[in-house]
């Protein structure tokens, strides 16, 4: 009887280490449930070989707004050189930011970007962005910073308007980013 | 070899002095450290709220500064959850089942003591964080980052306490189970269980499940601020939000580990002060399983704000709605169980019928929160302060006093004082409704959680809550009257102690030999529960 509760008993000291498992197994779940269902307005990545095959929209133009926002650890200004432009999906667009090291020091900082509306996150795709890698100033600099995108033209009709929200972080030396466009740089390699 | 015969004869041979309790592994005297320990810490529990409600008896800033206030929030929380619920409910467990289900002890014994043990230094651990730079946890019992990395020198306590909590109730869980699985007396089936064991199997289960998701997000947090990891730091790619989505997973099934034992004590009591077996018993366990199962798919209805898919939020509110079937199932399988009963109204049974009507109070708030689009009002206000108040304290711990009461001659030997008990039930029925039904409506009108202050359009409220705290806080006082006199002497109790009380615990002399059942006994349907 002793020996039949110690085995019972480690079992279920088994299933508790695989449910510490699932609390770590929960992280990718989360990320790649908000790349596939656009949750959180996590953005995509894609080369410009893969814009070249994108259809244009001759037909409609979708207005795309810019946010800024810088996190108080972080003595930087920021902002978008133009409040929104007005964009044709499956043409490359491209827009300026402006950000300013505030401080008297080297600062390392990390962009980054979010798209609302939600469902318009998994229409919109850079091919290139300044929040693909730390940006690190010196004292007093300032330096204009460029984003290329394409909105999809697969867009559903009904959006007209989403917004571009980024917000600087101060990145330190041991917390180098790795981003969700690492992340799908990742899965698109793999197939 | 005559001195082991001997040592056989002599029944109710126990150590003594202080090793008897720290070596302990007799599943009484644990089952005791257990309940001792736990109304120890639901007076410090309560102390740290007695401030909350002195410091809120008036608008403005009066005695504490807020950040004390956090604190006291925060550990008040803590401590009773994991120091007094969890532990009251292990210890009544711990007393009770081997005795139930006809076993000579728990399965694993010295695990048993360790499981208890490892309390008193978890506690020490994040008792001690008042002492310390930074003071002690302040950004509510969640911890949710960002702002519980801002937490001093006492981060890592907390984070090693709740690993040792963890342990512990994973550990007495496993014994638990291990005891059930293997141990019962011949002719024990599970549908011959008695409910209160059913319950803490289905609870046992859901501990091993949960804490160790909670220990995985509490060690995230640990390398995230220590060791440069960026799970909820946005700045690496990670998300603050998806804390919350680990800790409610964690934190969903955790109601359920409390209330589950509250809900075993009540289905004992009932039947025998009803004199009628309990109504659809079945039922019964399958309801118990099913909320147990639903608990972990609801999760994200405690997060409604943090702006989900609208798919998210329809499908967690659908998901929390269908908990409401199983948990009316128990609460109409109770009231049949009174239908038609001869029923007497001792102490127990009126903590029972408090339970029935006041936690159906706080599940129909739960419910109104349960859905979607007006759980946006209510998030963090003392509505929700109010809905679970209302379930833990007339929902569990009446749930738990009662079961003490019901089992205290059992335990003792003696009956508690019938007249100073049920004025105990009265006064804290009374005062705990004084407590937490304003809450409603100071929630609806807008009153935050977690403030020091508020608007003077919530003096009046405020000030009949605190009243009604204090006298809630006092009240209990009497119940630790009542039980060191019961333990003192009193009354004899018969082995049966209730006219209507059934199953192999009351078989047993009251209070039962130090070591029961070390022949098995033989159990039909004529000496089952049900």
């Amino acid at each position: 009887m002793k020996n039949k509760a110690t085995q019972t008993a480690k079992k279920l000291g088994l299933i508790a280490i695989a449910m510490f498992g699932f609390g770590y197994l929960m992280v990718p779940i989360y990320n790649i449930m908000c790349e596939v269902t656009g949750i959180n307005g996590k953005t995509g990545q894609i080369s410009k070989s893969e814009v070249r095959l994108e259809d244009v929209d001759l037909d409609r133009l979708v207005t795309v707004e810019f946010d800024t926002n810088v996190n108080p650890n972080l003595p930087w200004s920021f902002k978008a050189a133009k409040f929104k432009q007005q964009v044709r999906p499956g043409e490359i667009a491209e827009a300026l930011f402006i950000v300013k090291n505030e401080s008297d020091n080297f600062v390392v900082g990390q962009a980054i970007p979010s798209v609302a509306p939600e469902l318009a996150s998994l229409f919109f795709n850079k091919t290139e962005c300044f929040c693909f890698v730390n940006q690190k100033l010196a004292p007093g600099e300032t330096k204009e910073m460029v984003v290329r995108y394409v909105v999809g033209s697969d867009l559903p009709e009904k959006i007209t308007t989403m917004t571009l929200s980024y917000t600087f972080f101060k990145a330190s030396e041991d917390n180098v980013a790795i981003t969700k466009q690492d992340r799908t740089k990742k899965i698109k390699e793999n197939g | 070899m005559s001195e082991a015969v001997l040592h056989d004869d002599h029944h109710d041979h126990k150590p003594t002095g202080i090793g008897r309790w720290l070596f302990s592994t007799n599943h009484k005297d644990i089952g005791t450290m257990y309940l001792v320990f736990a109304l120890i810490m639901f007076f410090v529990g309560g102390a740290m709220s007695m401030v909350i409600r002195a410091e809120l008896f008036q608008p403005g800033l009066q005695y504490v500064d807020p950040q004390f206030y956090n604190s006291m929030v925060t550990v008040h929380a803590l401590v009773m959850i994991f120091g007094a619920l969890m532990p009251a409910g292990v210890g009544l467990a711990n007393w009770m089942i081997p005795i139930m289900i006809g076993a000579p002890d728990m399965a694993l014994p010295r695990m048993n003591n360790m499981s208890f043990w490892i309390l008193p230094f978890a506690f020490t651990l994040l008792l001690s964080t008042f002492f310390m730079q930074g003071g002690a946890p302040a950004g509510g019992w969640t911890m949710y980052p960002p702002l519980v990395l801002q937490l001093g020198d006492g981060f890592p306590y907390l984070v090693f306490a709740v690993h040792f909590l963890g342990i512990s109730s994973i550990m007495g869980a496993i014994n638990i189970i291990a005891t059930v699985f293997n141990m019962r007396a011949p002719g024990m089936t599970f549908m011959r269980l008695p409910l209160f064991v059913w319950t803490w199997i289905i609870t046992a289960f859901l501990l091993i499940a949960a804490m160790p998701v909670l220990a995985g997000g509490v060690t995230m947090l640990l390398t995230d601020k220590y060791f440069g990891t960026a799970f909820f730091d946005a700045a690496g790619g990670g998300d603050p939000v998806m804390f919350q989505h680990i800790f409610w997973f964690f934190g969903h099934p955790e109601v359920y580990i409390l209330v589950l034992p509250s809900f075993g004590v009540i289905s004992q009591i009932i039947p025998t002060f009803s004199r009628k077996p309990l109504f659809g018993y079945t039922s019964m366990v399958y309801a118990t399983a099913s909320i147990a199962f639903l608990s972990f798919f609801v999760w994200a209805h405690h997060m409604f704000t943090v702006g989900m898919p609208l798919a998210g939020e329809l499908f967690f509110m659908y998901a929390t709605m269908s908990i409401a079937v199983p948990t009316g199932v128990k609460i109409f399988n109770w009231m049949a169980t009174m239908w038609r009963g001869s029923m007497t109204f001792e102490t127990p049974m009126l903590f029972a019928i408090g339970v029935l009507f006041m936690f159906s109070i706080g599940g129909f708030s739960g419910l109104m929160m349960g859905i979607t689009p007006v759980d946006f009002q209510y998030h963090d206000t003392y509505f929700i302060v109010a809905h679970f108040h209302y379930v833990i304290v007339p929902g569990i711990i009446f749930g738990i006093i009662g079961g003490i009461y019901f089992w205290l001659p059992k335990w003792t030997g003696n009956m508690y004082d019938e007249k100073l008990g049920k004025l105990h039930f009265w006064l804290s029925t009374i005062s705990v409704n004084v407590l937490f039904f304003p809450m409603h409506f100071i929630g609806l009108a807008g009153m935050p959680r977690r403030i020091p202050d508020y608007s003077v359009q919530f003096a009046d409220w405020n000030n009949i809550i605190s009243i009604g705290g204090f006298a809630f806080g006092l009240s209990q006082l009497l119940l630790v009257w009542v039980v060191i006199k019961c333990v003192r002497g009193g009354e004899k109790a018969t082995d049966q102690v209730w006219e209507g009380a059934h199953g192999l615990e009351w078989t047993l002399s009251s209070p039962p030999p130090f070591h029961s059942f070390t022949t098995p006994p033989k159990v039909t349907d004529a000496t089952a529960h049900s």
